[in-house]
Parts: C-alpha cells; sequence; structure tokens
C-alpha cells in the first residue's frame, strides 16, 4: 500500500543526511520527525531513521538516553505506559504504524526483552503461545513451527527431549533464547531487541549473537546494545543515541572507524563518562 | 564498701556484655522469633487438648456415630452432628458458589481494567464490606434479604428451576439460601482485595512478553495474567471459604435454626457455629455441653482439613506450573 508520503523523495528537516536514510525507499521501517513524551518529559528528540530489511541495526549509546524508549515506540509498547505521547511519523512497508490495529503492528513487530520472561508455562507451551492466540488450531502445525522456532533459536537440540519440562528449569541463556524463539513463532518482520545480552555470560551471549546472525535472512533485527564489541561485530548499521536525540546513524564500521561526529567519537573510544 | 562497688562493675559488665551480644542480634532474634512460632504452636495444640478433654463425656456415649448421627435430642439426651455439619458445609459451598464468580471477576476489572483512581475507590468500598459488623448482615438478611427472596428470587428460582430436588418444598425464608446468600456478600471483600492485589503485583515483564505477540489486553489479561496469579487467587478463595465456616451471628439470623438434612435449599437448617452459640449458655446437663463442646472440635477440624487441602493444592498447581 503506497501511501504518497512514501514516495516523497527527501524529507526537509532531516538533522544527518547518512546513507541509510538516502537508501530509504527500499527501507522496512522509516522513522520521520519522532518525537516521544513521557508527561511533559521529552525522551525523543526528532528522530529521522531508515531501517533496511534483513539487516541488523544496533543503537548504542549512555543508559538513560532514549534507546529502549525508541525502540518501544516500534511496536506501540510504550502505549501500555500513561500519560505517554508520540508525534511524527513511523512506517512499516509505508504503512502508517501509528495508526495500524496495535495487535497487528505487534505481531509484525516482535519483541525480546532485557530480562528474559518465558511464561510458567511449558518450553513448548512458551513457544506455541503465540500460535495459539493467532488461532491457529491444528496440532501439526504448531508442532512444526514450535521446532523450527527453537531450530532457529539454536535451543532445539538442547530442548527436543524436554520440551514439557516448565520454561523456569531453563538456564539464563537458554531462558533467552526461548524467548527468542516464542518470538520467532509467529514470524515477525521485525525483531526488536532491548539488551537480550545483558544479564548474560560471555558464553551464553555469544550464542545469541550467533543465531541472530543466522536468522537476518528470516528478519529485520533491531538490537539495544550497551556493549559496543556486540553492535561492531553484529550490527550492520549503528545509531548513537545521546540525550534523547540520535547523533549519529551509518554503516557499523565507519561509526566505530571513523565516526561524523565528535561525540560519537568520545563515544565509542570510551573517553566519554 | 570496696566489695560492693566491684559487684557493681560486675553487674555493668555482665549488662555490657549483654548488649554487646544483642548487637550481634542473631541469636536474641532467633530465640525471640522461635519462642513466638512455639507460643502459637502452643496455643493451638492447647485449644485442641482442651476440646477434646471436654468433649470426653460424648466420645463415651456415642464415638464416632456422633459425626454421622442425625437425630438432635437434648431432652432425650441423643446428640447427632451430621445436620449442622451438613448445614456447615451447604450454606459455606453455597456462598463460594455466588462469591467466587463476583469476587473473581469484579478483582479482575478493578486490576485489570479500571482506571487506577476509580479502582482504588471502589477497593476502598468493597473492602469496607469486610468491616460491616455481622449482626448487621443478620438484620439486612431479616429485613431485607428474605423478603426479597420470597417475593422475587424464589417464585423465580420454583418457576424455572422446580423440578431439582435443590428447589423443591416451602419457602418460609429462613433458609440455607438466605444463609448462603448472605454470607457470599460477607466472603465477598476477601476475594476481592486478595485477588486484586495478586492480580496487580503479577509482573510487567508478563504482561508486555504476551502484548509483545500481537495478543489484546483481553487474551493477555485471561491467557497469562490470570494464570500467573492463580495461587494467590485461590488461595484468596479459602481465607474467604475459612471466613464462612467459622460465620456464627449472620447465619444464626437467617438459617433456620432447624436441625435437619434436607436436600432443598429452601429448607431452614442449622449450622455448627450457629447451634454452638444459640444453645451453649442454655445447655443443662454435662452430655450437652459436651456435644457441643465436640462440635466446636468438629468445626476446628473442618477449618484445619480445608486448610491444608488448600496448601497441598496450591504446592501442587506451583510445582506444575513454574
Ligand atoms: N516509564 C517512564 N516514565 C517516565 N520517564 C521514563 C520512563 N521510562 C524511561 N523514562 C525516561 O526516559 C529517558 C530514556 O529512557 P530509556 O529509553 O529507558 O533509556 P535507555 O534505554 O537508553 O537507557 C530516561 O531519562 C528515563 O528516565
Ligand atoms: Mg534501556
Amino acid at each position: 500500500m503506497a501511501t504518497p508520503q512514501a514516495i516523497r523523495p527527501t524529507q526537509i528537516n532531516v538533522p544527518i543526511e547518512t546513507e541509510s536514510v538516502k537508501a530509504s525507499p527500499m527501507a522496512k521501517l522509516k522513522i520521520r520527525n519522532l518525537n516521544f513524551y513521557y508527561g511533559s518529559f521529552q525522551a525523543l528528540h526528532d528522530i529521522d531513521m531508515a531501517i533496511q530489511p534483513n539487516k541488523i541495526t544496533a543503537f548504542i549509546g549512555p543508559s538513560g538516553c532514549g534507546k529502549s524508549t525508541f525502540l518501544r515506540t516500534m511496536n506501540r509498547m510504550n502505549e501500555t505506559v500513561r500519560n505517554t505521547k508520540v508525534e511524527g511519523e513511523l512506517l512499516l512497508d509505508d504503512e502508517n504504524l501509528l495508526t495500524m490495529d496495535v495487535t497487528n503492528v505487534r505481531r509484525r513487530v516482535g519483541m525480546v526483552f532485557q530480562k528474559s520472561n518465558p511464561f510458567p508455562k511449558s518450553i513448548f507451551d512458551n513457544v506455541a503461545y503465540g500460535l495459539h492466540v493467532n488461532g491457529i488450531r491444528k496440532k501439526s502445525v504448531i508442532e512444526d513451527a514450535v521446532q523450527r522456532s527453537l531450530e532457529h533459536a539454536a535451543l532445539w537440540t538442547e530442548v527436543k527431549d524436554t520440551l514439557n519440562r516448565p520454561a523456569s528449569a531453563l538456564s539464563g541463556g537458554q531462558q533467552q533464547r526461548l524467548c527468542i524463539a516464542r518470538a520467532l513463532a509467529v514470524e515477525p518482520e521485525v525483531l526488536l531487541l532491548d539488551e537480550p545480552c545483558s544479564a548474560l555470560d560471555p558464553i551464553a551471549t555469544l550464542k545469541i549473537e550467533e543465531l541472530l546472525f543466522q536468522i537476518k535472512n528470516l528478519t529485520t533485527i533491531v538490537i539495544v546494545t550497551h556493549n559496543m564489541q556486540q553492535a561492531a561485530r553484529l550490527a550492520d548499521s549503528t545509531g548513537f543515541f545521546l540525550l534523547g536525540k540520535l547523533i549519529e546513524f551509518n554503516d557499523t564500521r565507519k561509526i566505530f572507524q571513523n565516526p561524523g561526529k565528535k561525540e560519537t567519537e568520545d563515544y565509542v573510544t570510551g573517553r566519554f563518562g | 564498701m570496696a566489695t560492693s562497688t566491684l559487684s557493681q562493675q560486675d553487674s555493668r559488665l555482665a549488662v555490657h556484655s549483654l548488649f554487646k551480644r544483642a548487637r550481634g542480634g542473631d541469636e536474641i532474634a532467633y530465640l525471640l522469633t522461635l519462642a513466638s512460632a512455639v507460643g502459637i504452636l502452643v496455643i493451638v495444640g492447647l485449644i485442641v487438648v482442651e476440646l477434646w478433654i471436654n468433649s470426653q463425656p460424648t466420645v463415651h456415649r456415642f464415638g464416632f456415630s456422633f459425626l454421622t448421627g442425625t437425630r438432635w435430642d437434648p431432652n432425650g439426651d441423643h446428640f447427632g452432628a451430621l445436620p449442622f455439619i451438613y448445614g456447615t458445609c451447604v450454606t459455606s459451598l453455597l456462598a463460594l458458589l455466588i462469591a467466587v464468580p463476583f469476587g473473581v471477576a469484579a478483582s479482575i476489572f478493578l486490576a485489570e481494567m479500571a482506571p487506577p483512581g476509580i479502582s482504588n475507590v471502589l477497593t476502598f468500598l468493597i473492602e469496607l464490606l469486610a468491616a460491616v459488623p455481622s449482626v448487621i448482615y443478620g438484620l439486612i438478611g431479616i429485613f431485607v434479604l428474605v423478603p426479597f427472596n420470597r417475593d422475587y428470587l424464589v417464585p423465580v428460582l420454583t418457576h424455572l428451576f422446580g423440578y431439582l430436588p435443590i428447589f423443591k418444598g416451602d419457602f418460609y425464608g429462613v433458609s440455607f439460601l438466605s444463609a448462603g446468600l448472605v454470607l457470599s456478600v460477607m466472603v465477598v471483600p476477601f476475594i476481592v482485595s486478595v485477588s486484586r492485589e495478586v492480580l496487580l503485583a503479577v509482573p510487567r515483564e508478563q504482561r508486555e512478553a504476551s502484548l509483545a505477540l500481537g495478543t489484546t489486553k483481553w487474551e493477555t489479561t485471561w491467557q497469562i495474567v490470570i494464570p500467573n496469579a492463580s495461587t494467590g487467587i485461590i488461595g484468596s478463595i479459602f481465607l474467604a471459604l475459612a471466613r464462612a465456616l467459622g460465620e456464627t451471628m449472620a447465619v444464626t439470623m437467617v438459617i433456620g435454626n432447624t436441625p435437619k438434612i434436607t436436600a432443598s435449599l429452601l429448607s431452614p437448617g442449622y449450622s455448627i457455629a450457629a447451634v454452638i452459640a444459640n444453645e451453649f449458655a442454655e445447655a443443662s446437663g454435662s452430655l450437652y455441653v459436651s456435644s457441643l463442646i465436640f462440635l466446636g472440635l468438629v468445626l476446628f477440624g473442618l477449618t484445619i482439613v480445608i486448610n491444608a487441602l488448600a496448601r497441598i493444592f496450591v504446592i501442587t498447581t506451583q510445582r506444575r506450573g513454574s
């Protein structure tokens, strides 16, 4: 559904012309002039960004700079917080995400949280939950989807014999991979991850990075991380946030090796607090 | 003179070292808490022992058949407890049957749907119901509920379900039905306030995880929030049941105080707590008194068994769930 905005060639008030934004006609998600408020506090200022399909996009920046807030506007999870306001434009495949049915948005834009949050159900039921509520009843279809999702989340071999055990019996890293499998089961077009490895040890972290790399061809990945090495290893593009502003957004290599802004350089070289 | 200052010093030293120990705190805290725990157990034990000793005449005379006996005839010195056990169970279960759906639904509304301001005001009002003295409930039962039942509810029930044994027979107002209805209003606040708390305590992460899969708010409430809170909700139901089993004043005012076992809820009956309260003062003869005391022990046992069942239920569901 091509809306008039979608083919508008350039925006007037784009603060930084980056390659990613220029390539916006084929972007999966387009964000224009996004402002976000918690009550009277403005958490995001004039964000413009285009997120490319089947790529990994990372957000870095000091804590409190609005990375989570930005991520949570993309699946409208912030609407569950009272007294918030969003301004601007969010397009998912050129469709206005803010006026779409919210359950439809969230089914298409999945999310994995900082703290793994499996349901108090079995491993199988955790992954099958999203299929159930989306009306899929056929047992064989569900079983296939559960297996496929667990395989994509690099968890299948570890749990295939214990699918009926409670999810809480899994280790922290396994629980987080289960949450990824749960999100993948409904085949989201975009997968948002908010510091998914911040509570995990390096080996568990590496496993998740590997699987994210593997599922790039299935979905578009947006990941918030406080770990700059992780962004450098994983991401195709990286955005640097500071105090609610997108300071710089570019190819990951450019951000880390040849940043265009002084603030970015200070942050990625560790000179920033 | 010298010795006395010395001993004074000694005692000061002793006090000093005691405080030093106390600052460590562990042993003292351990002893105090242990003493409290043991003290409570001792009191419970003493109640049971005392009830048991004082019910010996009845135990010797009737033995186990006291529990299954259906005749309560103080003049003929014959005592059977079953009509009271029956009345207590029927009124309590009826109360739960009505209070649980309403209470749980109300708590879901208050925790998940109502705006916080409205929810707090409504919860406060509902919790006020728990503070109303039970004799007031009895009065409302007599002057409002009984006439209402007679004029409206029972005609409708007998018209629709008159073929069921539980709605057969004449209705004079005081009855199992009226007692159960009064009890249901009395126990609803327990269900609402505890269930609301446990629903509110379900972590935000659980709700967001579900919403993020494209579920509606109601699907999330029904499939994730309520199962997360189910243990606490069941706990609140058992709390309500314990309250209903022991309720005395309101029940005795509307149940009819007739020691009979009938299938019909429209008939008058009696409950354990009510018969103890009504007949203890005028009980003559040691067998009469001891039978009432034994009834007290039965009520005590009933609540303990129900609490134990609740505990087991909660533990097994927890193990299955998470
Ligand atoms: N629910 C909320 N209510 C009010 N302010 C919030 C809320 N969540 C976050 N904020 C504020 O918004 C800013 C951005 O927060 P956040 O997006 O969580 O940052 P980050 O994820 O980069 O650490 C912070 O100043 C934070 O205090
Ligand atoms: Mg954050």
